[in-house]
């Protein structure tokens, strides 16, 4: 933690010469923040579960009976294992990405990188429907072995179908949180060990997979949370039993003012936090950080062309196990009838011509609200992550825990907390309800995401070297400039990790948005996505909205790539 | 705030998408609708309803029936909503009861008092018909094909093992059409034996989906073969071009789709108009749209109807439709939902597991009778279909207000809680279906 470092002289006796004033203003602010976009609307909602049906009052009976209800516990070991399943094989598919973009010359690392973000940018029930199409029980590839070799293969049931979309969809959280940290590694750790004669599954054991594990802790523990309260995909394979689906299932029942589902939110929220804290533990008292910050990343080597092939395969093939689901959504979006059979019955392209003549507010919208979401993120994700790790101000942790409490938050839960919160309120200037105002879709987005930007924001700040912000200060920088001249910069990789991770996400949410679009016109592309998909004829343009939005998502994508390339360069140059 | 908001948003994407019109409206009134119909219905309706009143914007709210219905609560203390546009009659009562709707007298004059049995129009006047649904089943016919399935003919046809994985059927809980097809089995074949056949249905799902639409989707994609559905849905897949086809079984129920203006409505006279549109023989004749294909409450607008057209004035499956006790069906809505989900939703496994076993054992005594295993096996189905609570404790208002508990005053009291009384009835059907596998098992194991 960090000595304080102040300088201001107190007034008073006290020692308050130790309180850092900037920090803890923009903590405070944070906090208050925070307190009524998520703490007051959550806490509305969960209220319920403290509180008799019958009578009102205090009680702690409806967790009496959450315990007691063997589907309850069956859904909550369920729920354990496909959480900790999904990240054991969203590993195998994001390591050798990352490892092999970071570590080796090769053609196409930027391009890889952007691929692999891919299969965030798509709203669950999109890709649970797209899954299907390839690899359902009558799906392409189960009726072509049916018709060739007489078997199947059952990829798409129960539990097992969950674990198999959740990896594909989770894994860039690992992709790029990890890659943002080995790009983060001086490489003349590596040079050392290589000079001192350690070399491949060694080196690679002993000093980059140390080293690169804040990344990897900040990813997996995302993929671990995000798959724990994910709704979409066990709802679309109709996998019931596991504890998002029964809170969602039943706190959006009609008229079943039953506490039950209130009780298992305030579980997921509680389980994640624990999750959180295991994950805050094992990276504590641990120095990951390297003062030196050289070229940047990983020494990389080249490959010979034997290398070179194996490594173009192995990718390959990952990246088209990963990228099957876009590839279904785009056949589906210039098919005319695709039913049963390997392939649609013939292809078209009027399905395009119906979504850009009626959908392009979606998209317009899409892009400011998921923009602004991500920035907002970014913001508050390094300010949290510095008061966190580098002051010591009282409370802080507390506002870790906080942020990170969004994970958990059902979309739904947090929807119906600020109808119930925000719509008496009026808009400034406006007769509008400050709940059904477009900004209020913006900051639930936005809070949704934080957890995303923050923990990318806290895994960069933990590879800064204290000393290098000590040594700033002694030479009489304020801590202002030292955030903004050493800190941030140095944190940039992770800090548009974080952007990206938030925007891409955001452009696709759509269950705390449904609760909160009050007129079409203002509504996102998901919920645009989600309307067309509700009718037989509106499969096509449905999927050709998806495309247009995993487009337009992977040309940011790409973008903040380039950027990060170049500021790293420019770094570079600086030296 | 909008104006700002777009231009934030166009200077944002200039470059790459054409510009957001912005069309000045002068002298419009907006007109709210909040509905959980498909794009292709409310599209037509839209822009034939604006070219007729160029006075009025309309502004369609898509939301699915439950979340329209929790939006419009919450939002009730400042209603921006002039109308609600669904098909479940149950979640216009659940309006009615809250005092979210308000009373209107329609103009048009060529509609029926009833449609088979059931009132087209609320008797009181908070909502109205404007279009008939009957539940039914839809299948792929390549599905059908490809597996060497034959095509089936009514709700007993489901129980079959031949269906045994290919049926899909979306849960009464999630959707309010379901309900209804839930509700009119055990309408038409009574509490016991309607539970029993639901359950020899639900044997054979291959999956219990969460939307309404989930259904038609997994028939048309060919995900699983057979699916128990409103007619739109069979009607406009077919419509759409899918290999699929679409049967109203003997023992359906034909129930309105609906229309009310919500109390408070900003709008409320261009809500009667939007109203008077849909019942009008323009709007009508509108439901025949091949995307759209609902059935008229007019029956003149079927004479314009192409051919083969389902009409529930005329054909005989659908006359006879049975009562459908609207009352009956709304005091026990929430625990017929909630045992559907105990026992078929969420033991899904456990469920199909029993069935498979009863269906192996059937299928061997078929062939070597033996009236031990036959006796084993009568006691595992009797297991699998033996409910927690009689259709008395059901109907109990006592009982069922477990499902619905809403305290209005401090003196309400409510006894039980409704996850406690789950979690027995959880208990009792897991035990149930284990013995049952159990028992055909052994009853397999004789012959």
């Amino acid at each position: 933690m960090a000595s304080t470092t102040g300088t201001r002289k107190g007034t008073l006796r006290l020692d308050f010469s130790s309180i850092q004033w900037g920090p803890t203003s923009a903590a405070a602010a944070i906090g208050i923040f925070l307190l009524f976009v998520l703490v007051l609307p959550v806490a509305k909602v969960i209220f319920v579960a403290f509180q008799d049906p019958s009578s009102g009052a205090f009680t702690l009976n409806n967790f009496v009976d959450f315990f007691n209800a063997s589907l309850f516990r069956e859904s909550f070991v369920n729920s354990f294992y496909v959480s900790a399943m999904s990240v054991v094989f969203a590993t195998m598919i994001a390591l050798p990405l990352a490892y092999f973009t970071t570590r080796f010359n090769f053609a196409g690392s930027t391009l890889i990188q952007t691929l692999g973000m891919i299969p965030l940018i798509m709203p669950p029930f999109v890709g649970a429907v797209a899954m299907q199409l390839f690899f359902g029980d009558n799906g392409s590839i189960n009726l072509m072995l049916d018709e060739h070799f007489g078997f199947t293969i059952p990829f798409m049931q129960g539990l097992n179908g969950v674990i198999l979309v959740q990896s594909v969809h989770f894994f860039p959280f690992i992709l790029i949180n990890l890659s943002a940290s080995l790009q983060n590694i001086d490489r003349s750790m590596e040079e050392a060990a290589l000079n001192l004669g350690s070399s491949g599954m060694r080196l690679f054991r002993r000093i980059v997979l140390p080293l690169g594990m804040p990344g990897y802790i900040a990813g997996a523990s995302l993929v671990f949370l995000k798959v724990f309260d994910d709704l979409g995909t066990p709802l679309l394979l109709n996998v019931n039993n596991m504890l998002a689906p029964q809170a969602y299932l039943r706190i959006s029942s009609v008229g079943i003012s039953d506490p039950v589902g209130y009780v298992i939110s305030v579980i997921l929220v509680l389980f994640s936090l624990f999750s959180m804290w295991v994950s805050f533990l094992a990276m504590k008292g641990k120095d990951y950080s390297t003062v030196q910050k050289g070229g940047g990343g990983l020494l990389k080597r080249d490959l010979n062309t034997l290398e070179k092939t194996g490594c173009y395969l192995v990718i390959g093939l990952i990246l088209i196990f990963v990228l099957a689901p876009h590839l279904a959504l785009f056949l589906l979006s210039i098919s005319t009838v695709w039913s049963f059979s390997p392939l649609p019955d013939g292809y078209t392209l009027e399905h395009y011509s119906t979504v850009f003549t009626n959908a392009h507010t979606f998209i317009t919208n899409t892009l400011l609200y998921a923009g602004l979401a991500g920035l907002i993120d970014v913001v508050l994700g390094t300010a949290i992550a510095y008061i966190v790790w580098r002051t010591g101000i009282w409370g802080r942790k507390a506002l870790d825990f906080i942020a990170m409490g969004a994970l958990a938050i059902p979309g739904v839960v947090l929807g119906i907390g600020y109808l119930r919160m925000f719509y008496d309120i009026e808009m400034p200037f406006s007769d509008v309800p400050l709940a059904t105002w477009w900004g209020i879709m913006v900051i639930a987005l936005a809070v949704r995401r934080l957890p995303y930007a923050l923990r990318a924001c806290v895994a960069a700040l933990q590879q800064v070297a204290l000393s290098l912000e000590e040594a700033a200060e002694s030479l009489g920088a304020s801590k202002f400039t030292t955030v903004r001249r050493i800190v941030v910069p140095l944190m940039m990789g992770g800090i548009l990790a974080g952007f990206v991770t938030s925007f891409a996400t955001a452009a696709v949410e759509l269950s705390a948005t449904i609760m909160l679009v009050a007129k079409e016109d203002d509504a996102p592309l998901a919920y645009g996505i989600y309307v067309f998909m509700q009718s037989a004829a509106g499969r096509g343009p449905g999927a050709a909205l998806g495309i247009i939005a995993v487009l337009i998502v992977g040309a940011g994508t790409y973008l903040s790539h380039l950027i990060i390339e170049r500021t790293k360069r420019a770094h570079g140059l600086k030296k | 705030m909008k104006s700002k908001k777009n231009l934030f948003a166009v200077s944002l994407l200039s470059a790459s998408i054409g510009l957001a019109s912005m069309p000045a409206m002068a002298n419009q009134s907006k007109l709210t609708i909040v509905t959980s119909f498909p794009q292709d219905l409310t599209q037509v309706f839209e822009d034939a309803f604006e070219k007729a009143n160029p006075d009025i914007d309309l502004e369609v709210l898509k939301k699915k029936t439950s979340s329209g219905i929790k939006y419009i609560k919450e939002t009730a203390s400042k209603n921006q909503t002039d109308l609600f546009w669904a098909s479940a009659p149950d979640a216009f009562e659940v309006l009615k009861d809250s005092s979210l709707l308000q009373q209107y007298e329609v103009k048009a004059s060529s509609i029926p008092e009833k449609i088979g049995s059931f009132p087209i129009h609320d008797p009181e006047g908070f909502y109205k018909g404007f279009a008939a649904a009957g539940y039914g089943i839809m299948w792929n016919t390549r599905y059908l094909k490809a597996k060497k399935l034959p095509a089936p003919t009514g709700w007993d046809d489901l129980k079959k093992p031949t269906y045994f994985g290919h049926v899909g059927m979306s849960a009464p809980s999630r959707s309010g059409t379901t309900h209804l097809t839930v509700e009119t089995i055990l309408q038409a074949e009574g509490w016991d034996n309607g539970w029993a056949m639901l359950k020899q249905m639900s044997g054979n799902f291959k999956s219990v989906t969460e939307r309404s639409f989930g259904v038609p989707d997994g028939v048309n994609s060919g995900n699983f073969g057979l699916g128990i559905v409103i007619d739109f849905f069979g009607l406009s897949s077919q419509g759409a071009g899918f290999p699929v086809e679409f049967i109203y079984p003997q023992g359906t129920a034909l129930v309105p789709a609906n229309i009310g203006i919500i109390s408070n409505a900003p709008n409320r006279a261009g809500a009667e108009r939007f109203i008077d549109f849909l019942l009008s023989d323009q709007g009508q004749e509108l439901l025949l749209d091949p995307k759209i294909r609902r059935l008229p409450v007019n029956p003149e607008i079927y004479a314009k109807a192409p051919q083969g057209f389902p009409n529930p004035f005329k054909d005989d499956a659908l006359k006879s439709a049975l009562h459908f006790d609207l009352n009956l069906s709304k005091n026990r809505y929430n625990l017929v939902n909630s045992m559907f989900d105990v026992m078929i939703t969420y033991r899904m496994d456990d469920l199909r597991a029993a069935t498979g076993a009863i269906h192996e054992a059937e299928t061997a005594l078929a062939e070597k009778p033996d009236a031990e295993a036959q006796a084993l096996l009568e006691q595992a189905k009797a297991l699998v279909a033996k409910l927690p609570i009689s259709e008395a404790e059901a109907n109990d208002p006592d009982f069922a207000a477990v499902f619905t508990q809403k305290r209005k005053k401090a003196s309400d009291n409510v006894n039980g809680r409704q996850a406690e009384v789950e979690a027995q009835w959880d208990s009792f059907v897991v035990a149930n279906y284990q013995q049952a596998q159990s028992l055909a098992e052994k009853a397999l194991s004789m012959l």
